[in-house]
């Protein structure tokens, strides 16, 4: 991307440092003349807050990590600890927590961005799939950490969640247990769990890194859909979007910051104040809210399919529901874009994100009718969406006529 | 026009946050007690909502009651005697502190003959040596630890109700539960109720039958009158609530200042975010968009 670069050495250091490391170049390049469609809306600065999630969740982590002892008898007080007795330990602890909700809160809607303006569309598969995998490796993440403060939650989510491995045919038996160092959630699983939820993040902020070398290849997707077609279609990405992104991150912050000083709690489950005990199963163990579209999917496939009992077909479904998203850029052929042009889309696409609110709420509610039955039909309906919806109306939609460029288009609001 | 627009799509994004803050609320609807607990009514806590702040004279009598009634079962072993004299608790002098702390024998490996007196920095201790020696003294049933119990009990809030406490920020359940079960005792158990041995039935323990006995009753435990020299009445519903304010105490000691800090923050961020957008508008005002 070096046609975008308008660095010229200042002196004589720079110069001698840009002909063998040109970081200060690449910096000018990527972070600064970067030019950025003119026209993006504020779902776009879900990217940058996501990154600020990221630092936060690290910057905390590790300072957390210096307090914290992963040992089953000591890991609920050391939690503890850390909130009453650690300099500034309460508000560090709780941002870590409160973090990890918020996290999900953009994740998301920096996916169901994507989904609208169809971003995932070439040239942009790779974003897309990175993307993905970002998600995948960040449930995973935040799963670990949740099993971390050893409170019955903790201990019965992760006995749960385990179970999912045992369901694997012939070697599942044998991948639980590697992935709990023994038969049963305890000391062993505790300890690797700690040390991967501290190693996952530095991969995440890697595939971060090619996510947005991806993104810097085409550039920005927009929320037209149509191509960067001429220079007066972008600005330089400082100072516009530098500033338009931290506005976004500071309100971003604004309800953050209440969660962590007015309701830490209000996010967790009582129950996880009550140390892990493997002899007193709590009532009802349910994962935290963001994982909880995923568990009513699992869930939601309660009977044998031929030879594959319930409990395979349900990871099988919970699986496909995630991996499904790496192939969406193949599903979904139609050519335009943006959501805003095409008439169909658009109301399967409120109903695709009004049913995965319903997944969520579903996935907190007992296995019992009406629920069992309505998460059957939004289990449905998200993979209907993607495996027959998307591809169906890609051939039989006749999208409205497009802008011929973001210059175009933006002018013509003015005008309006 | 353009104004018009961006306002609506701000609009959208808050929605969204709000609705996606609302559902995680979701986990704390599961835990919704299946044998129809009778609904547990709200206290007007002093600390709750955003400007709370513990009331020191209740604190103080809560302590007594831990003191004299709870603590010869219930052990807190995250507190310290020096918690006592630390800022927005009950306010108890150093000296109060110390002298408090001498009247108990603490055990030390290093002392002479295993014991010493306590001192400011020791934990409370704890009235049984371990879970089993607990469990025998009190017909098999454990009594938990009071550390962070007042955050480890909760009430579940029907829908839409539990959507309004993500924005007041009402995280009080646990203190209404032990205040309501502590009132929630019945001579008797109901007709058709099998009540075992030693069990007693109270409305609001999960499953009706708890192991422990009704510990308050009217003029169990004697105040002092306050400064003002008023009676503080000696009822059951006086030492419940005292006693669930210093659970809740005991739970979350740093509250307050973690309240009068987020003040400030939030205020801050309401400015900076106020100035960001100026900022922001003008730097974008010659740009078509």
């Amino acid at each position: 991307m070096s046609e975008h670069s308008s660095y010229t050495p200042g002196n004589a250091v720079e110069k001698w440092l840009d002909d063998r490391l040109p970081v200060v170049r690449f910096a000018k390049e990527h972070l600064m003349d970067f030019p950025t469609p003119k026209n993006l809306n504020y779902w776009w600065t879900f990217g940058a807050i996501l990154v600020m999630c990221l630092g936060v969740q690290i910057v905390t982590g590790v300072i957390l990590a210096m307090h914290y002892t992963p040992n089953v008898g000591l890991a609920f007080d050391s939690v503890e600890h850390i909130r009453r007795d650690v300099n500034g330990g309460r508000i560090i602890q709780a941002v870590h927590a409160v973090g990890a909700s918020m996290f999900f809160v953009a994740l998301y809607i920096h996916m169901f961005r994507g989904l609208f303006y169809g971003s995932y569309k070439a040239p942009r598969e790779i974003i897309w799939i990175l993307g993905v995998l970002i998600f995948i490796l960040t449930v995973a993440t935040a799963f670990m950490g949740y099993i971390l403060p050893w409170g019955q939650m903790s201990f019965w989510g992760a006995t749960v969640i385990s179970n999912i491995f045992s369901a694997i045919p012939v070697v599942g038996e044998n991948i639980k247990q590697l992935v709990l160092g023994g038969f049963a959630v305890g000391n062993p699983t505790l300890n690797r769990f700690f040390s991967l939820h501290y190693l996952l993040p530095f991969v995440i902020a890697a595939i971060v890194g090619l996510h947005i070398w991806a993104l810097h290849v085409p550039g920005n997707n927009n929320p037209i859909g149509v191509e960067v077609k001429e220079s007066r279609d972008t600005v330089p990405f400082h100072p516009y979007y530098t500033m338009k992104d931290l506005f976004a991150m500071v309100v971003f912050m604004i309800p953050f910051a209440w969660f962590v000083f007015f309701a830490p709690d209000i996010l967790g489950h009582p129950d996880n104040y009550i140390m892990a005990n493997s002899q007193v199963t709590p009532a009802h163990i349910v994962p935290e809210w963001y994982l909880l579209p995923f568990y009513t999917i699992l869930r939601a496939i309660d009977f044998n399919v031929l030879f594959i009992d319930s409990k395979l077909g349900g990871v099988i479904a919970m699986g496909g529901a995630l991996v499904m998203l790496l192939i969406v850029p193949w599903l979904d052929t139609s050519k335009v874009r943006s959501g805003s042009f095409r008439p169909l889309f658009k109301w399967f696409y409120w109903l695709f994100v009004i049913n995965f609110v319903a997944l969520t709420y579903l996935g907190a509610q007992p296995a019992e009718a009406p629920y069992t039955h309505l998460a059957k039909l939004c289990t449905a309906y998200y993979f209907l969406y993607f495996l027959v919806i998307l591809p169906v109306l890609s051939r039989i939609e006749t999208p409205k006529p497009l802008p011929t460029s973001i210059s175009e288009s933006v002018l013509g609001k003015a005008h309006a | 026009m353009i104004g018009a627009k961006t306002m609506f799509k701000t609009k959208i994004i808050i929605a969204a946050f709000a609705a996606l803050a609302g559902f995680a609320g979701l986990p704390a609807m599961a835990a919704e007690d299946s044998h129809a607990t009778p609904h547990i009514e709200r206290q007007g806590w002093s600390f709750a909502g955003i400007f709370g702040t513990y009331d020191v004279h209740q604190l103080q009598r809560g302590f007594q009651v831990f003191r004299e009634v709870c603590s010869s079962c219930h052990s807190a072993n995250l507190i310290s005697f020096r918690n006592l004299s630390e800022e927005g608790g009950p306010d108890f002098s150093e000296a109060q502190v110390k002298a408090l702390a001498a009247e108990y024998e603490v055990e030390d490996a290093t002392a002479e003959g295993g014991r010493r007196p306590g001192v400011a920095a020791d934990r409370w201790p704890a009235p049984f040596a371990n879970d089993q020696e607990a469990r025998d003294a009190n017909g098999g049933s454990l009594p938990p630890d009071f550390s962070v119990l007042a955050k480890a009990r909760g009430v579940t809030d029907p829908f839409p109700n539990w959507v309004f406490n993500y924005f007041t920020g009402y995280q009080e359940g646990g203190a209404d539960y032990i205040h309501a079960l502590l009132n929630g005792y019945h001579e008797e158990a109901p007709e058709g109720f099998e009540l075992a041995e030693g069990k007693y039935y109270n409305d609001y323990f999960p499953g009706k039958a708890i192991g422990m006995a009704p510990p308050l009753a009217e003029g169990s435990v004697t105040y002092e009158p306050g400064e003002d020299g008023v009676a503080v009445p000696e009822t059951l519903e006086q030492y419940s609530s005292d006693v669930a304010a210093f659970m809740m105490w005991m739970a979350e000691p740093h509250l307050v200042s973690r309240k009068q800090t987020g003040f400030v923050v939030l205020l801050f961020l309401v400015l900076f975010a106020g100035l960001m957008y100026g900022t922001k508008r003008k730097l974008w005002a010659g740009i078509e968009h």
